[in-house]
């Protein structure tokens, strides 16, 4: 139990000395840092990019809504025993009848052809069925599936629904995302290079200090330590600023895109990191941090023995 | 106990430093290695300590042959013994007190006792007061007394060293032997490789003579 305590009180140590080392030279560990910050900024930026185009492109059942015009014979008994049928489907959420004399009501006030309807002997619109699928059945394969089911039907006439744009925006999306992979993994590689360079150059300039230390009998996990606590604070601290840098640009992005929404008449406002996402950034960081300390310090190490 | 058996050693530029090297060196034994410069001692000291590994032969150092010791248990090896350099391999930027508990550090010793035990032995080479001098601060002299206070500070078994008064006058160096004469006395094997002959001559001690790699006497 005493040998555990000493244990994390060395870690602790070793902790609290690589936070000095990073303060004693302060210009050096900003740029560090800053460049860290920067480089996990982008494909922070790019996820936080995808998903609010996702948020906005949530409202896409509306666009996906299935409209089933009837045939002009079928009865509103009919079509109202229909809509009550398919709204005991569990992919379906909601399904809204316009009855004849509603559409045409509608027609009539939104056309302005009012004058020349009420010459016509009888209402020409057939009932229609607006058919809405549940959040989980949204997806355009599906949505066609059900447009065929639904032409199947005695009582249809014409079935619509427009995927193509969907599917369009979904390729769109999916190509965003790998591009944010893409990126991710990109600057995740430099960001193990700057970290890895810090780490040998920091080694280089405390050669003599491992060689003494490594003479009376310091291994090379307890010479290592103090590298990877620093990568390890170097990355969180790149994640700290990297964080800082998306919500900065969530807030100057903020206006101009409600703005921006208003003129398409929805109230949608961008949306920053939530809490577990920007954990996971700062964990990202860190783990970058200590992956890149190791691998610049287990080559450089290994180089460097006990000397007389 | 050490023990070197039919020992060669050959470094990379081709200079063969020991030839056929046998030689015992029994547990608290005081014994000086003598010869003049390039002569072999000290790659005899980094055999023992395991900076190098012989071409040849059996290098046994407390019971292990050095020669079989993976490297990754090389550090907790020399945690065993105490080195003592000519030019001290202080770090000059720490403390004395750092500088002499670095040993006990590596090994981790708990915070307690290391303070005890580094106030006890830089009581025992006189620099208690100093405790908290940078090593720059001190004279030749005593950063010496610092090298030799950080090899005994972990209690070691062997305490070797390489020239340890090649850069001290006469009064000091008798003084640094001194401090090594008492470890002796209390169970520690010391080995001093040197070639001031006054100094050996002066302590009586047994002596082992090298000249061209090979053991004379």
């Amino acid at each position: 139990m005493r040998a555990v305590g000493i244990y994390f009180a060395r870690h602790a140590q070793a902790l609290l000395a690589a936070f000095g080392r990073i303060l004693r030279r302060p210009l050096a560990s900003m740029f560090t840092i800053l460049v860290i910050g920067i480089a996990l900024s982008f494909p922070a930026t790019l996820w936080l990019l995808v998903k609010n185009v996702e948020r906005v492109t949530g409202g896409i059942a509306e666009a996906v809504d299935i409209t089933v015009y009837l045939k002009p014979e079928v009865r509103l008994e009919s079509a109202e025993k229909l809509a009550s049928a398919l709204k005991l489907r569990s992919t379906i959420s909601d399904v809204t009848l316009i009855s004849s004399e509603q559409g045409l009501a509608e027609f009539r006030e939104l056309s302005g052809f009012g004058a020349a309807l009420d010459a016509l002997q009888q209402n020409p619109l057939p009932h229609v069925l607006v058919i809405r699928p549940t959040a989980d059945n949204l997806t355009p394969e599906y949505v066609e599936s059900l447009e065929r089911d639904l032409a199947g039907f005695p009582e249809a006439d014409i079935v619509q629904a427009d995927t193509r744009w969907v599917r369009r925006l979904q390729a769109i999306l999916q190509l965003l995302e790998q591009v944010f992979i893409a990126i991710a993994v990109l600057l995740g590689v430099g960001v193990l290079a700057v970290i890895g360079n810090v780490t040998r150059l920091e080694i280089g300039a405390r050669r003599a200090e491992i060689e003494v230390t490594k003479l009376v009998g310091g291994s090379n996990a307890f010479v290592r330590r103090p590298f990877l606590y620093e990568g390890l604070l170097f990355g969180a601290l790149g994640g700290l600023v990297a964080l800082a840098i998306t919500q900065a640009m969530i807030a100057a992005l903020d206006a101009p895109s409600a703005e921006l929404a208003r003129l398409y008449g929805s109230n949608f406002r961008l949306v920053g990191l939530p809490l577990e996402e920007a954990l996971r950034l700062q964990g990202a960081g860190a783990l970058l941090g200590l992956l890149g300390a190791w691998m610049g310090a287990a080559r450089q190490l290994s180089r460097i023995e006990a000397r007389s | 106990m050490i023990r070197f058996e039919r020992v060669f050693k050959r470094y990379p530029n081709g200079r063969e430093a020991l030839r056929d090297v046998s030689l015992q060196i029994d547990a608290g034994e005081f014994v000086f290695l003598t010869g003049r410069s390039g002569a072999g001692k000290s790659s005899i000291l980094k055999l023992i300590s395991l900076l190098e590994r012989p071409t040849r032969g059996t290098v046994i150092v407390n019971g292990q042959d050095t020669g079989t010791l993976p490297t990754r248990a090389i550090p907790a090896f020399r945690r065993r013994l105490g080195i003592v350099f000519q030019d001290h391999q202080l770090l000059m930027d720490r403390p004395v007190y750092d500088n002499v508990a670095l040993p006990l550090v590596v090994s981790d010793t708990s915070f307690r006792d290391i303070d005890k035990r580094v106030r006890a032995a830089l009581d025992q080479v006189g620099l208690l007061q100093r405790e908290r001098a940078l090593p720059t601060e001190l004279s030749i002299g005593e950063q010496q007394r610092v090298g030799i206070a950080r090899a005994v500070v972990a209690r070691p078994t062997i305490v070797i060293a390489d020239e340890p008064t090649g850069n001290l006058d006469h009064g000091l160096a008798r003084d640094v032997m001194q401090l090594f004469k008492r470890f002796s006395e209390v169970g520690v094997t010391v080995i001093i490789a040197t070639h001031d002959l006054a100094l050996v001559q002066e302590f009586g001690q047994r002596e082992i003579h090298i000249d061209d790699g090979q053991v004379i006497a």
